[in-house]
């Protein structure tokens, strides 16, 4: 499926520690880049499910990532809730690398 | 509600709604209902919560006087603020401080009485507190500190507050904030010890081995700092639902999580997590126009709490590793703690690899 949905470089891959997040924002919407400890890249909505709080600003923490307010998690692999008071995935972006850039699909 | 009724009858549990536990027989382990109904139990979770504590000095009718502790008691204080309302805010604790944030970002004119000589006397050192309350004065919230309330005559349309010192504050609400009291009638009546709560042991335990507690109804022992505690917290609240339950089912673990504290107030956080006390050395940590950390060590050099006030992009990590520093006892340098370049990710990491 091609519908409308395009490769947008989000941010240089080795500007990503492991471990580490990065906001991104495009088209008015808002998202987060997290580099696992394995090395590899995700994408996720940027906004906390629970309230309007940026993920960016939480930690990593194996394989989740938790929101900085209340502590919600969430498994960034597939963007599943796992701590409350979050209780609703976050949605995932297909990721690619291509040179030092970190692409996501949009 | 913050469960589905459809998701309690898939987990298989019984919710009674309007009903009220009367008391407890614990010779028969049943808990008799309003109405007289018995309900049996091998384990009883007591969690009863907290209400405002209410002022005795209060001219009648009781009624008018505004508290929060409720969704509905958020609503119904939100409805009435507004460019020409006058708010006075009687506590300058968490509640009172979010409330006089909100009212004066809503126009209304906000004053502040607080009986103790400065901010946020019970969980926030004073030089967190200074910084707050500079916040508020920037923004318009009049503070007045050392100011001792001897009555209040409420009115339909203005009320008065009358200060031991002669002093007269006139608004169109009142909102009391001046702390919680544990709902603790129930367990007494069963004959429960109490202390600043129900009485519990580290597992959560009350006095009967076969009752638990959990949340703002209980205190409980904590080992990183020795003494007995009650906190109203959410976090607590949900962290301790789940300890007492594991332990209900015979897991006998202790409860060691770090007491966790936030409050908004305008577009700043303040994130603390574990307990400030007087004999504790502080370190502060500025971080420019952004915010600013504060932490405590213990006499013999752990890491006891943390707090930060600012933006929450440039407070909530470096508390959080903070949390997890105490919750492993390690005593970093306080060169380090001090030093913004620094991340305390960097350092509980430095930390852990050395054990």
């Amino acid at each position: 499926m091609t519908n409308g949905l395009e490769w947008v470089a989000a941010c240089d891959a080795d500007a990503l520690q492991p471990e580490e997040l990065r906001r991104f924002d495009y088209g008015g919407r808002t998202f987060v880049i997290v580099r696992s400890s394995e090395g590899d890249y995700f994408a996720l909505d940027g906004h906390c499910s629970h309230e309007k709080v940026h993920l960016a600003d939480g930690i990593v923490d194996g394989h989740i990532i938790e929101c900085p307010k209340h502590f919600g998690t969430f498994d960034y692999r597939t963007g599943e809730a796992r701590a409350l008071p979050a209780c609703v995935d976050l949605r995932r972006y297909e990721v690619k690398i291509d040179g030092n850039e970190v692409f996501i699909r949009l | 509600m913050l469960v589905t009724h459809e998701r309690l009858a898939e987990l298989g549990i019984l919710y009674l709604e309007g009903t009220s536990v009367e008391s407890i027989d614990r010779a028969a382990h049943a808990v008799i209902l309003s109405g007289g109904t018995r309900l049996g139990y091998e384990r009883l979770l007591l969690a009863t919560g907290a209400r405002p504590r209410i002022m005795n000095k209060t001219v009648e009718p009781k009624s008018r006087i505004t508290t929060l502790r409720t969704y509905a008691d958020a609503v119904a204080i939100r409805s009435t603020l507004g460019p020409q309302c006058k708010v006075l805010v009687i506590g300058g604790g968490f509640i009172g401080l979010e409330v006089a944030a909100s009212a004066v970002t809503k126009g209304a004119s906000v004053t502040v009485l607080e009986a103790g000589p400065r901010l946020l006397m019970r969980a926030v050192p004073a030089l967190m507190a200074d910084l707050i309350r500079a916040k508020h004065e920037r923004s318009g919230v009049r503070i007045v500190t050392g100011a001792n309330v001897k009555c209040i005559d409420v009115n339909e349309s203005c009320s008065a507050v009358f200060l031991e010192d002669g002093r007269k504050h006139f608004a169109n609400i009142v909102l009391v904030g001046i702390g919680a009291v544990p709902n603790v009638e129930l367990a007494q009546a069963a004959g429960l010890a109490t202390d600043n709560g129900i009485m519990l042991d580290e597992t959560l335990a009350t006095s009967d081995p076969d009752i638990f507690a959990a949340g703002d109804c209980c205190s409980f022992p904590h080992r990183l700092y020795g003494e007995r505690i009650r906190l109203e917290a959410w976090r607590n609240a949900r962290e301790q639902g789940a300890a007492a339950a594991a332990n209900m089912l015979g897991a006998e673990r202790p409860y060691i999580k770090v007491p966790w504290f936030w409050s908004d107030q305008y577009d700043e956080t303040l994130q603390i997590a574990g307990l400030f006390r007087e004999q504790d050395a502080l370190i502060p940590r500025v971080l420019g126009p952004r915010g600013q950390l504060l932490f405590c060590l213990a006499a013999d050099g752990r890491l006891v709490a943390a707090a930060g006030f600012g933006s929450l992009g440039a407070i909530a990590k470096e508390v959080r590793f903070a949390e997890g520093m105490i919750a492993q006892g390690f005593a970093p340098k306080p060169e380090a703690l001090a030093n913004p370049s620094i991340s305390l990710k960097l350092l509980s990491s430095q930390h852990r690899s050395s054990l």
